[in-house]
């Protein structure tokens, strides 16, 4: 049984409660004070960044002369011709189709992955599968763009017909930098799982299998999705290693295996040939403006697919 | 079909090194309420959770001993778990819903099982919720998340999905310890009422409980029985000691 609580504190103590109070006061404020700082520099860095590439990427719209629409929907990018010309749309296709094709490589194989770690070995997976795939996350993106030059693109060129450069290329490097994202936030979402729910389902003689695939997947898929949604939105913005493996050539490519660009790929290989204030700088720009719109609407799906999670 | 009950004799359970459940042998009657009474950490859940097998699901756990239902020793290793759970089934102390419809949640096992036909399955999870004391409030919203429920009637509505496969016996841990007074007095006419058809094991730490469901009381310490009876006889008149104190109060 428990201990009576005993009551023999001496009254003294209650006593002092005004001398303690003050140093209380001035921590809370200067804790106040300095975390509202840091909130503060972060807001404004971020509200800068949309400022400044809205900006200039607006100013291609309104002070240069070139149509929206011509620029979403132009086919052809030739920004220093004799009449320029500045149409993203093989950009646009490029970033979406080897963001698309990584995250369809990656999902399953990044799901599975985290399947096994938490629900059939989950001994081994958290002692050594775990670790090795967040190591995959911390090599650099030049490495993967070489590693992929080196060893992708010749094996799709000894395979497929073509180079080997191109989307197909540029999707599996892609899916192997993503995979990292994708495992580990599976791992997570699986293994916060209630774990009430799968024995509630092995108790109705439900098999490991049925219980994976009917209770568990079913459970955690917004939190599956937002795993996928946040490595393709890494894929979309990672300009490196994909300008390595996909050719560069600025226009919609016939197959997969054929020389294309991404907005980041050609963002980085133009970038230091432009003038500041220029119409091809500022439609760079305006590129890079399309990528943040990008970012913002994937960062919506995730806090969407959120609250559907936490219904 | 033959009316065995459940019974489990020399039964022990090690976690480990630990001898969690020593040499335990207790048999239930078919149609009648057994509840497991002893202080925390003297095996009665580790008991309980090995009648179905689900310390199988736990890393290191290791069993010795037999169980029997049906003239089957069911702590074997050929024995199909699966059928073995169609058998027996469990409720816990947290009710735990599928994220899914009160239709889905009662018709998950019975398909696992072969049942395939929507009016045959119409006609199981019907019957479960009337059987759960269920059907008049949710009959209206069998499609709307299980989730949207209060807590007592998610209680509820496991143990309708756990009677949908038509168990002989029905393991509960602690089934009224997370619910308020109201929906804890559902449950137990329930378990009243569920006791004519299915034999009902249950883990309670409220005296008062195991007084008012149980027609028989074991009393568990360190991993043993101390005492199995009538639960009258426990609770006005038991014959160790142990028992006495556990139950007035004195101890645990």
């Amino acid at each position: 049984m428990e201990q009576p609580a005993v009551n023999d504190q001496p009254r003294v103590h209650q006593r002092t409660t005004r001398t303690i109070a003050k140093p209380h006061v001035m921590e809370e404020w200067v804790g106040k004070v300095f975390t509202t700082l840091c909130v503060t520099v972060l807001v404004v860095t971020i509200a800068a960044i949309v400022y400044f590439v809205a900006s200039h990427g607006l100013a291609t719209f309104i002070t240069d002369g070139v149509s929206l629409s011509g620029l979403l929907s132009g086919l052809k990018w030739d920004p220093e011709g004799d009449i320029p010309l500045y149409g993203a749309l093989p950009f646009i296709f490029g970033s979406f189709s080897t963001s698309l094709l990584a995250a369809i490589i990656a999902a399953p194989l990044g799901v599975c992955a985290a399947v096994f770690m938490t629900q059939i070995m989950p001994g081994l997976g958290k002692r050594v599968l775990q670790p090795v795939i967040e190591l995959l996350a911390g090599i650099p993106s030049v490495v993967f763009g070489f590693v992929g030059l080196s060893i992708v693109v010749p094996f799709l060129r000894s395979v497929f017909p073509g180079q080997g450069i191109g989307i197909a290329a540029g999707a599996i490097v892609l899916s192997f930098m993503i995979l990292p994202t994708i495992t580990t936030i599976a791992t997570d979402a699986l293994s916060n799982l209630q774990r009430g729910l799968k024995e509630g389902s092995f108790a109705l003689g439900a098999t490991r299998w049925q219980t994976i695939y009917r209770i568990v997947i079913p459970t955690t898929l917004p939190s599956l999705l937002t795993g996928v949604v946040l490595g393709m939105s890494r894929a979309f913005g990672e300009a490196l290693a994909v300008q390595m493996v996909i050719g560069n050539a600025p226009h919609i490519p016939h197959s997969l295996f054929e020389s294309a660009s991404t907005l980041t790929s050609v963002i980085t290989l133009d970038m230091g040939n432009t003038i500041t204030g220029s119409t091809h700088n500022n439609a760079l720009w305006s590129l890079a403006l399309i990528l943040l719109a990008m970012t913002f609407i994937f960062v919506f799906i995730v806090r969407f697919l959120e609250r559907r999670n936490n219904r | 079909m033959q009316q065995t009950g459940l019974s489990a004799s020399n039964l022990s359970v090690f976690y480990g090194e630990k001898e969690a459940i020593k040499n335990v042998s207790l048999a239930f009657s078919p149609r009648e309420v057994t509840a497991l009474i002893g202080p925390s950490g003297c095996g009665k859940s580790t008991f309980l959770r090995s009648l179905n097998r689900m310390n199988d699901t736990i890393g290191g756990v290791r069993t010795k001993g037999e169980i029997w239902i049906d003239g089957e020793n069911i702590n074997e290793p050929g024995v199909d778990v699966v059928l073995l759970r169609q058998k027996i089934g469990m409720v816990w102390q947290r009710p735990n819903p599928f994220h899914k419809s009160i239709y889905e949640n009662i018709a998950f096992g019975p398909r696992y099982h072969g049942v395939r036909k929507k009016k045959q399955l119409d006609e199981i999870v019907e019957e479960c919720l009337r059987k759960s004391a269920l059907w008049e409030e949710t009959k209206d919203r069998l499609h709307s998340s299980a989730l949207a429920l209060s807590g007592g009637q998610q209680q509820r509505l496991c143990i309708a999905r756990s009677i949908a496969v038509k168990p002989k016996v029905i393991l509960m841990d602690e089934p009224a310890s997370a619910l308020d007074p109201v929906s804890t007095a559902k449950v137990e006419e329930l378990i009243a009422e569920l006791k004519q058809d299915y034999s009902i094991v249950i883990v309670t730490h409220n005296m008062h409980q195991a007084a008012r469901v149980s027609d028989k009381t074991a009393f568990f310490y360190m991993g043993k029985v101390v005492e199995y009876d009538k639960t009258d006889k426990i609770f006005t008149n038991p014959s160790q000691k142990a028992t006495d104190d556990y139950i007035s109060g004195r101890f645990g």
